[in-house]
């Protein structure tokens, strides 16, 4: 269940898509044409939000955005590429979707000279853009929004039980500890679900090119000291009752927030969004964030545009030209930051006057600082063709342990042997 | 007004030209799908490369599918649901049927409909209104147990040892009005004149049950325990929708259905999962058969 919902809320990270409107081929100067783009919630209204731009520099070229829900878009994706039949001339794409679509070859290589992105490298902030390019060194994807991890917590729990966020801060286990003073003092829970202190701990500590399932030559990298800890943490959060047991995005997870219940949350820089917009706008003023528990610099999410190598040929140009719009002009990668709190993946952006502002809902913090320094130091992940079955694996494999007390090397072991079987397939 | 020569129907083609319409049809979302799976279960194809980026592999789909521990966890929840789902629907369909031949008479075809308005309902409202009824916090089946039972409230479809019940309880819920108007249907053939003469010989309604009603419809039950077989194997509805599409912690209601369509459209195997399929097949047909075959030793030995 958590798995891809763990990412759902990129949707709202992310920027946008189109529609698709045939135009008979060859028809250019006169008749009006149409340049469709496909997206999820929220990337959607970025491109919409980016439509009167666009009309001003072709005023003939429409543009359609079809938007469907999160999961829907990318199976429908799957779907047309694989038939090459109605593709959209623009595909926006989530972080994790990149890296499975990658080694398809179904994808446009932005790096050949007619969209030449390679020169743009250094206006990218430095993972998102390495995180597009596939084994065989081509670019399938142009980052526009990014995910840097962050933690948030509850400032007024924190006081209560006489905290700080350094304390939080120098290991996951004093992370922990801190759980269980706050426990105590307040008697909230540190985690709604403890399966996201899991994601964000084996995404901690990886090695450039280095997946967090799998290394580049496909060895399963399960059964190690990252999981080993991750699961041996999740297990003593467990034990001191420190999590909600809540289901990422249940209606009881976001009460838990509105209640005060939940002190602390891990997650990608959107969280705050989410939190402020739908999950507990009157909690605004009393989080704040920090970067998470020893110094772990992880990616958690974000959003590409692409170019499908068989749409038409005729209009790569202009998606060429609106995707350089999206992510190249500091303007745009602003308009999605402030309406829908899209991080941006280009450094002008990150460098603009509006990531020092403060923020409202963190008690006017100024935390996109936090996030942009996040964002230099977090490196690029590679994502396993197997890695959203390695996801469900390893957390079938805690829920055993969890739930039924399973030895945690047998457990990461078991997993691996799952891997293992699948990952050269 | 005469139609020219070239545009009349002539009669031995008519037949033909009317049969069409189901024949293409069937082509285009029967024969096609099956082939194909057919062929893409010795394929391995990464989707996103498009049609030509398939590769032959030989069996190695098939193999991969026979060690992959998920496949076989899979083949044990399909099983225990299909025998705990399908074993009620049978033993309460027939006193039930019987019940009501027996006991309804102006009432009956609304009871019937009553029993039967499951089976027609569309599958997510059943989903979404049992998932209201399951409920941890404000379910009624939870507040029921614990009024009767003072039983503690129990997350039914997030708890590993109840997902699988509440799934089997659902699908026995569903299809056990269908099996009755099936048994009903052969209770209707059987002539009156064979309890007449029973009751006469002082044989009590239970003994008319089981040595008039039961051997009668024999052949129904037949065909009901085999569309419970194929169906049970297949479940795939119930599950996915009551578990959001993944089967539920730690896989414990991911049916083989569920786990195929996972492994296609979520692990991007489309190769493994054709394989996956026609493996299945090969146990619904050999289930099948083994019904058959029960049925028929039986009938042999009376």
């Amino acid at each position: 269940m958590r798995g891809v919902r763990t990412f759902a809320p990129s949707r709202r990270t992310v920027l946008a898509a189109g529609l698709a409107a045939a135009v008979a081929p060859g028809v250019r100067a006169k008749e009006s044409r149409t340049l469709t783009v496909a997206a999820f919630p929220l990337v959607d209204q970025i491109v919409k939000d980016a439509i009167p731009q666009w009309q001003q520099r072709h005023p003939d070229v429409a543009i359609n955005v079809v938007m469907r829900q999160y999961e829907d878009h990318h199976t429908a994706m799957t779907t047309a590429l694989s038939t090459a039949v109605y593709l959209p001339d623009v595909m926006a794409l989530e972080a994790s979707y990149v890296g499975k679509f990658s080694d398809g070859g179904g994808l446009s290589d932005l790096l050949q000279p007619r969209y030449g992105i390679g020169r743009y490298r250094d206006r990218f902030v430095a993972y998102a853009y390495d995180q597009a390019i596939n084994r065989k060194g081509q670019m399938v994807a142009a980052p526009t929004d990014i995910g840097p991890g962050t933690m948030l917590y509850r400032k007024d729990l924190l006081d209560r039980a006489g905290l700080r966020d350094s304390d939080l801060q120098p290991s996951w286990d004093a992370y922990v500890d801190c759980g269980i003073k706050i426990k105590k003092a307040t008697g909230a829970n540190l985690i709604g679900n403890v399966k996201t202190l899991k994601d964000l701990m084996i995404r901690g500590g990886l090695k450039k090119g280095q997946g967090i399932y799998f290394d580049a030559d496909s060895n399963v990298l399960v059964d190690s000291p990252r999981f080993q800890r991750a699961f041996e943490l999740a297990l003593r959060v467990r034990r001191n009752q420190l999590e909600g047991r809540l289901e990422t995005w249940s209606n009881e997870w976001a009460e838990a927030f509105r209640r005060g219940a939940t002190a602390t949350e891990l997650g990608g820089s959107w969280m705050v969004g989410q939190l402020a917009n739908w999950v507990a706008p009157k909690t605004a003023g009393l989080w704040r964030a920090a970067q998470l528990p020893e110094s772990t610099w992880v990616s958690y999410g974000g959003t590409y545009y692409a170019i499908p190598r068989d749409s038409d040929p005729d209009k790569k140009a202009l998606a060429w030209e609106l995707i350089e719009m999206m992510t190249l002009d500091p303007s745009r990668q602003l308009a999605a930051l402030r309406t829908q709190d899209a991080f941006p993946a280009l450094l002008a952006a990150q460098d603009a006057p509006m990531i020092d502002e403060p923020q409202p809902f963190l008690g006017g913090q100024r935390a996109r600082v936090l996030w942009r320094e996040a964002a230099r130091h977090i490196t690029a992940t590679a994502v396993h063709k197997q890695a959203k079955f390695a996801e469900d694996a390893v957390n079938a494999e805690l829920d055993s342990v969890l739930d039924d007390g399973k030895d945690i090397k047998q457990a990461l072991a078991d997993a691996a042997r799952l891997l293992e079987l699948r990952a050269r397939r | 007004m005469k139609l020219p020569p070239f545009l009349r129907l002539s009669p031995k083609w008519a037949p033909y030209v009317f049969i069409s319409p189901f024949l293409l049809l069937f082509a285009v979302f029967g024969i096609f799908p099956l082939c194909f799976s057919l062929y893409l279960a010795f394929q391995s194809w990464e989707p996103t490369g498009g049609l030509k980026a398939m590769e032959y592999v030989g069996l190695s789909n098939f193999t991969f599918a026979l060690k992959d521990a998920w496949f076989w966890k899979a083949l044990r929840n399909t099983l225990w649901l299909a025998v705990a789902s399908g074993v009620p629907q049978h033993l309460v369909a027939l006193p039930l049927a019987a019940f009501i031949h027996t006991s309804f008479k102006r009432l009956r075809d609304g009871v019937i409909a009553v029993y039967f308005l499951p089976y027609i309902t569309s599958t997510v409202a059943i989903a979404i209104m049992f998932n209201a009824l399951f409920s941890q916090d404000y379910g009624m089946i939870n507040a029921a147990l614990a009024q009767v039972f003072g039983m503690e409230h129990i997350d039914w479809l997030h708890d590993v040892a109840h997902v699988k019940p509440a799934i089997a309880f659902i699908v026995f819920w569903r299809y056990v009005g269908f099996n009755t108007v099936l048994y009903l249907a052969a209770m209707q053939t059987i002539p009156g004149e064979l309890y007449e003469a029973a009751t006469l010989d002082g044989a009590s309604r239970w003994r008319q049950f089981f040595h008039i009603t039961l051997p009668s419809i024999k052949p129904m039950i037949f065909f009901g325990v085999t569309l419970s077989v194929i169906g049970g194997l297949q479940l795939f509805e119930e599950p996915f929708i009551l578990t959001g599409g993944k089967g539920g912690l730690q896989q414990s209601a991911m049916t083989s259905a569920v786990y195929l369509f996972r492994e296609a459209f979520d692990f991007n195997d489309f190769g493994g999962a054709s394989a996956m399929s026609w493996l299945l097949f090969v146990v619904v047909a050999l289930l099948t058969w083994l019904t058959n075959l029960a049925f028929r030793t039986r009938r042999g030995k009376q």
